[in-house]
């Protein structure tokens, strides 16, 4: 994170994992993805850990099953588009075009 | 540092950086870079990069075409951990902050990664660590190129770490530069256990899964005396070790007078001191050390690795390098012991539930009467040349000795009509190893001219544990009291039939061992040839009363526990310079 980003807006969503493969896989590397579209700095808390939300490493270590609260974090000119298009993934379990998909 | 637990197989102390041989066989040339290189060296990791970035869209293009979209996707995932943000900064840090090598640096990383993963109890992150292998392996081969080193072409010492070596890996690999083995598999008789006695370096095997743990380059210690195996020591266990290894090169060095004169107690009576062989060089350790001869010639290595069974000939050059070597001392070849831990590739049967109780060793000699036939035929002939013996292994029952000798009768009648010379007296002997054959044992004797006591497998059949179970192996020890007692009857029976009896396996070979075999009444010992010195060095130093009253209490005790420590009190009085660590 560089030094003047830190003085950038900064907006937290709190989400629930509701699909059945948690952050794994597929799922990961779709939130990675998206995550890197914005030039906000992302991170993802989960019980206190807190890893950069632009590496697919790091949110592996996470291990994130189906039920797990996180904090979706970013930091930057963009941080309010990038947690709601984060938080709105998750969310939606994933669902992309090929998914059937669980929303509520 | 981390300590790791295995089986050790062969004694000593090393220290150095690991060669880790995955299954392709990458190594990592070396660990750290130049500080002017280090522009450069990060330009080849970037390079790198690249390229597999290249080779992944490659790979999920075919596999799109044959098998769809869905298939292809895993690509997708290797592509954003390859170009993920944190392992290239973890990368680019080591090189530009640690000097470390783009080698070096994406393996540690990686590895870091796929352990993270393992440990998470999550079977979908357990694959992942598969992936990031494959990451691994995929940058290393962009990063070496063409500077990939073939494993053989060694220039510098290293402690070879692999899953299970291969007796062709373990034959490319240059015996110069092999400072010690540790493997994943494998136990006591396991190929590795073999080559590293054969080099006399430590080795350590069934460590378990470990790999993924160590990169090429980092600093390993091997203690082939307790099966530890420790992973980037910290500094005081390094200066420990390396002590130790300042230690043993010092007793050696103290040791190396006692060459020429010979194992004699203090009250003048005469040990005999073989080497245990199994390969002809080592034949070199048994005169450096001025053994009286080989004690055991294993012969199984000549089925191991090679495509079909070994011709006559094969078995008979082999067995003249020796024979011609010791002169006129003895060299006592063992028939082929094959079976169970030591199975020639094309012998493998699937079906054996319980292989050290299944066809193996002089079974499967009596059932393959060609193979068998072919093995006596080279005895037989090389016995012209030299002081030759014959020994079969795992003998049983008498019945199964009168087969083996009636097979060695039917050879010498078919040499005898080819006019083929051969020693016509050749000493027939037996491996004592199994209970049977010890309680049974005044039948076997008046058909016999010397018996061998085998302690491996006695120890194991005796207390019914598999030393290369890990479960188990601590319940494998050869002080136990009943293990004692048959030795004891073996011995009692070799003097009343006036039979030598010796003592090989590896109890023999350890210092612990000695007073209490010469106090049983033993006069012979076949050891691996790096401990003749130090067991003369015992020998020089006790008298056969003293031995033998360590060897009447030992008897008398209910465990082995109880043993070890008498006979470790007893060795220390008797040498009362400290011991080698």
């Amino acid at each position: 994170m560089n030094v003047s980003m830190m003085s950038q807006p900064s907006v937290t969503r709190k989400v629930v994992i509701c699909n059945e493969q948690g952050l794994h896989a597929r799922p990961a590397e779709l939130f990675i993805r998206l995550a890197n579209t914005f030039e906000s700095d992302i991170s993802v808390v989960k019980d206190g850990q807190r890893v950069d939300g632009k590496s697919m490493l790091e949110i592996f270590t996470l291990a994130a099953g189906k039920g797990t609260e996180l904090s979706i974090e970013a930091r930057g000119p963009d941080a309010q588009q990038a947690a709601d298009a984060l938080g709105k993934l998750v969310e939606s379990g994933f669902a992309d075009d090929t998914t059937s998909g669980d929303e509520e | 540092m981390q300590k790791l637990q295995g089986i050790p197989v062969s004694p000593g102390v090393a220290i150095g950086e690991a060669l880790v041989m995955g299954s392709e066989g990458f190594r990592i040339p070396r660990r750290f870079v130049e500080r002017d290189a280090v522009e450069a060296e990060l330009e080849r990791f970037e390079k790198a990069v690249q390229a597999s970035k290249e080779e992944i869209l490659r790979n999920r293009e075919q596999v799109r075409e044959k098998l769809g979209d869905e298939y292809a996707a895993i690509f997708d995932a290797h592509l954003q951990m390859l170009l993920d943000r944190r392992l290239h900064d973890e990368v680019v840090e080591m090189i530009r902050d640690r000097h470390y090598s783009p080698e070096y640096a994406v393996s540690r990383v990686l590895r870091r990664y796929a352990k993270v993963f393992e440990s998470l109890e999550n079977s979908h992150l357990a694959e992942r660590a598969n992936d990031i292998v494959d990451i691994e392996r995929r940058l290393l081969r962009n990063l070496l190129g063409r500077r990939r080193e073939e494993i053989g072409q060694l220039t510098s010492p290293v402690l070879v770490l692999a899953h299970n070596l291969t007796p062709s890996e373990t034959a490319a690999l240059d015996p110069r530069f092999v400072r010690g083995f540790v493997t994943e598999v494998g136990g006591a008789g396991s190929h590795t256990a073999i080559v590293a006695g054969a080099l006399e370096i430590p080795a350590v095997v069934g460590m378990g899964p470990f790999l993924r743990e160590v990169s090429g380059g980092d600093l390993v210690i091997i203690d082939g005396d307790r099966g530890e195996v420790i992973l980037q020591p910290d500094e005081a266990t390094l200066e420990h070790y390396q002590r130790a290894v300042e230690a043993n090169r010092s007793l050696a060095e103290q040791l190396a007078h006692l060459r020429d004169v010979s194992a004699e107690t203090a009250d003048g009576v005469r040990i005999e001191l073989f080497g245990n062989i199994e390969f002809p060089h080592e034949v070199q350790h048994c005169l450096d050390r001025g053994a009286d001869g080989v004690g055991l010639y294993r012969t199984e290595f000549l089925y191991m690795g090679t495509e079909g069974e070994p011709d006559e000939q094969v078995h008979f050059e082999a067995y003249r390098r020796v024979v011609e070597a010791m002169g006129d001392r003895p060299v006592v070849i063992r028939t082929f012991d094959l079976g169970a831990d030591k199975v020639a590739t094309s012998w493998r049967r699937e079906d054996e539930r319980n292989p050290f109780l299944g066809l193996r060793s002089i079974r499967m000699a009596l059932r393959n009467l060609e193979l068998f036939r072919t093995q006596l035929r080279a005895i037989l002939r090389v016995s012209a040349l030299g002081n030759v013996r014959i020994m079969f292994p795992l003998i049983s029952t008498v019945i199964e000795l009168r087969q083996a000798k009636m097979v060695l009768a039917d050879v010498m009648e078919d040499l005898e009509e080819s006019h083929i010379d051969f020693d016509r007296q050749i000493p027939v002997g037996m491996m004592v190893e199994v209970p049977s054959a010890v309680m049974m044992i005044d039948h076997f004797m008046p058909e016999l001219d010397f018996v061998s006591v085998g302690t491996n497998d006695l120890v194991q059949y005796t207390l019914a544990v598999d030393r290369d179970n890990k479960e188990v192996a601590s319940l494998y020890n050869a002080a136990d009291p009943a293990v004692l007692k048959l030795i004891d009857m073996a011995v009692q029976s070799a003097r009343r039939f006036k039979k030598p009896i010796n003592v090989c396996g590896q109890m023999s070979s350890s210092t612990m061992f000695t007073m209490l075999l010469l106090g049983l009444g033993l006069r012979s010992l076949s050891v691996i040839p790096a401990a003749i010195p130090e067991i003369k060095r015992v020998c020089r130093s006790v008298s056969i009363p003293q031995c033998e009253e360590v060897a009447a209490r030992a008897l008398t005790l209910e465990n082995a526990r109880d043993v070890e420590t008498l006979l470790k009190e007893e060795l220390k009085k008797a040498l009362p310079e400290p011991e080698a660590a």
